[in-house]
């Protein structure tokens, strides 16, 4: 070695290529980073034109307000989006009520009751679960669930709105659970000591002290899970049936947002025509909903966290 | 159980308590007899005999990993959410072994309140972190809780600073304040015994200074046991001090013997500062 170390970090500090590839590489990372940003814009223009082409046809109050969706009528198309909405929540509602019990009960066992062995095998199987394709699910609804159901309550058609429901609440389980386990495990130890060492049984610990400590990080877990089911697709299209309806029953056919946007996709509506762009506007609305319900779950988990 | 029941249960135990108080004054509270307690392999405490009396302070001192805190955690039974604890010997509380399979351990922490190292209030309002004792074991009437609330503050000094601001966060108050909130939870359900590990280690000297005032006011009443890294605290405030060193008593006996004329070298060597 001729030189010292120093001279010879000098000149390879002195070459251009270096520098160079440090000039660009922000401008490279920014670039692809923008990519993300634009395609979203993108898709939000292209639903915001057709959807106002929509409107050009349709008057927004029948579409907001109608009570019949009957989209494929040569004679009298009606544009009502309530029907479609009315399923949603159908599905919503059931999957709600099957899926916060489940998820919070279980985020309870897993954050105060179960042994570290027994979360480590727990914890996977939950995130399998959540890794299941939804066709997969939609498959069990129909093929599965359905008939089980019939076999129970005889006066269930084959498309139904409980057996999807159901599917879509087991579906979102493992989401409610593994974030409201969350929530619940960043509660201090030292403040279930505290609550402990006063005499609480485990149980009390829990309920009066872990889940109102963790109340905005379950919430929010929750009205994630909801804006999941509103969006969920495959299942409803493959076991929920097609018939919008207006009404409350949850026995027979009816039809969500969701698979009414897979309706028409797969069908052959011509490119232009009233139908082609009512997907949109339905796709605007279950935009519309989705947003709401994040803004929601962010605003929960920041207006109601507990301080510790 | 009624509100009224509860409160007629509390209120007899209460009872109960002052009669026992009364014809035993120099009654011994817990009665350790050949305690061991192993962390798996670890043997932390070694033949551990302790005495310790009603009414008064009793301070644990010794050098870090001695076993004081993890004694103090037996006596409450708090220990055992450490995995893989064993224990064997008696505590005997009051007469009844706190190891026996029928001892439940929730009466038993209902009876010994415990001060922890770093204040723990919980995520809830000063009021019903006042409350939350009470409240578990029965008490639900407005009046009395709110009574409960105002003595317990009151008792652990606090009223004063906290009683315009009860339906605020715990959380919103200093440190040292929060450390009195949590004695003022512990004194809600009027215990017999309150243990407090190294209550004091993570406040400032005037907050310190407060709560060390706190415990001669509070032995009036309770049975005090507290661990203690400061040696000088533990002369200040106890009656009797017990020295441990690698998981075994050294010596235990009146305070100011143990700190003008101790019988044993280690003790001398450790409170004069050659060591811990």
């Amino acid at each position: 070695m001729g030189q010292s170390v120093q001279e010879m970090i000098a000149q390879s500090k002195g070459k251009k290529s270096k520098k160079f590839v440090e000039k660009m590489i922000p401008v490279l990372l920014f670039l692809i980073a923008t990519v993300s940003v634009l395609t979203t814009i993108g898709i939000m223009l292209t639903l915001i034109v057709e959807t106002v082409t929509f409107f050009t046809r349709v008057s927004f109050i029948e579409f907001i307000f109608g009570t019949t969706w009957l989209p494929f009528s040569n004679l009298d198309a009606q544009f009502g989006i309530l029907p479609l909405i009315v399923g949603t929540l159908k599905i919503t509602l059931i999957a709600i009520v099957v899926a916060v019990p489940i998820g919070i009960s279980a985020a309870i066992y897993l954050s105060e009751y179960a042994t570290d062995n027994v979360r480590r095998v727990i914890k996977p199987v939950l995130e399998v679960l959540a890794g299941i394709p939804t066709i997969v699910y939609g498959f069990f609804a129909l093929t599965f669930v359905t008939p089980l159901l019939q076999s129970i309550f005889p006066e269930i058609k084959i498309f139904n709105a409980i057996s999807p429901g159901i599917v879509v609440g087991i579906m979102i389980i493992p989401m409610i659970a593994s974030l409201s386990e969350d929530a619940m495990s960043s509660v201090p130890k030292s403040i279930r000591d505290g609550a402990l060492a006063m005499g609480s049984t485990k149980f009390e610990v829990a309920m009066k002290i872990t889940v109102p400590a963790a109340i905005s990080g379950i919430i929010a877990s929750v009205v994630l899970a909801i804006s999941r089911a509103i969006g969920e697709t495959m299942i409803v299209s493959l076991a929920a049936g097609s018939t919008p309806k207006f009404d409350g029953d949850f026995t027979g056919s009816i039809q969500t947002m969701t698979a009414y946007i897979v309706q028409v996709s797969k069908g052959d509506a011509g490119y232009g025509t009233t139908i082609y762009y009512s997907i949109y506007a339905v796709g605007f609305t279950l935009f519309v909903f989705t947003l709401v319900m994040n803004i929601l779950a962010n605003y929960v988990s920041k207006r109601f966290r507990e301080e510790y | 159980m009624s509100t009224t029941q509860a409160i007629n249960n509390r209120s007899k135990t209460a009872g109960l308590e002052q009669e026992s108080s009364q014809a035993t004054s120099t009654s011994s509270v817990y009665d350790t007899k050949q305690l061991n307690l192993w962390y798996g392999d670890n043997h932390a405490l070694k033949n551990i005999d302790l005495d310790i009396k009603q009414n008064e302070v009793t301070a644990i001192i010794g050098p870090s990993g001695c076993g004081k805190s993890t004694y103090l955690k037996t006596l409450n039974r708090m220990v055992e959410l450490v995995p893989n604890v064993k224990t064997s010997g008696q505590i005997m509380y009051r007469g009844r072994n706190i190891f026996d399979k029928d001892y439940s351990v929730e009466e038993l922490r209902t009876r010994v309140g415990m001060v922890f190292q770093k204040p723990n209030p919980f995520p809830k309002s000063i009021y019903d972190n006042i409350a939350y004792g009470p409240r578990i074991h029965g008490i639900k009437n407005k009046k009395i809780l709110d009574e409960i609330v105002e003595k317990s503050l009151r008792g652990a000094a606090i009223w004063d600073e906290v009683k315009d601001r009860l339906n605020e966060n715990a959380y919103s108050i200093s440190g040292g304040q929060q450390q009195r909130i949590c004695i003022a939870r512990a004194l809600a359900i009027e215990p017999d015994v309150i243990l407090m590990d190294e209550p004091t280690s993570a406040l400032d000297p005037i907050s310190t200074l407060k709560i060390e005032e706190l415990v001669q006011e509070l032995k009036k009443d309770y049975s005090i046991i507290i661990v203690t890294h400061n040696m000088q605290q533990a002369a200040r405030i106890s009656d009797k001090t017990a020295f441990f060193l690698n998981g075994e008593v050294i010596e235990y006996d009146n305070t100011d013997t143990i700190f003008s004329n101790p019988s044993d070298k280690r003790t001398e060597d450790y409170i004069s500062g050659r060591f811990g």
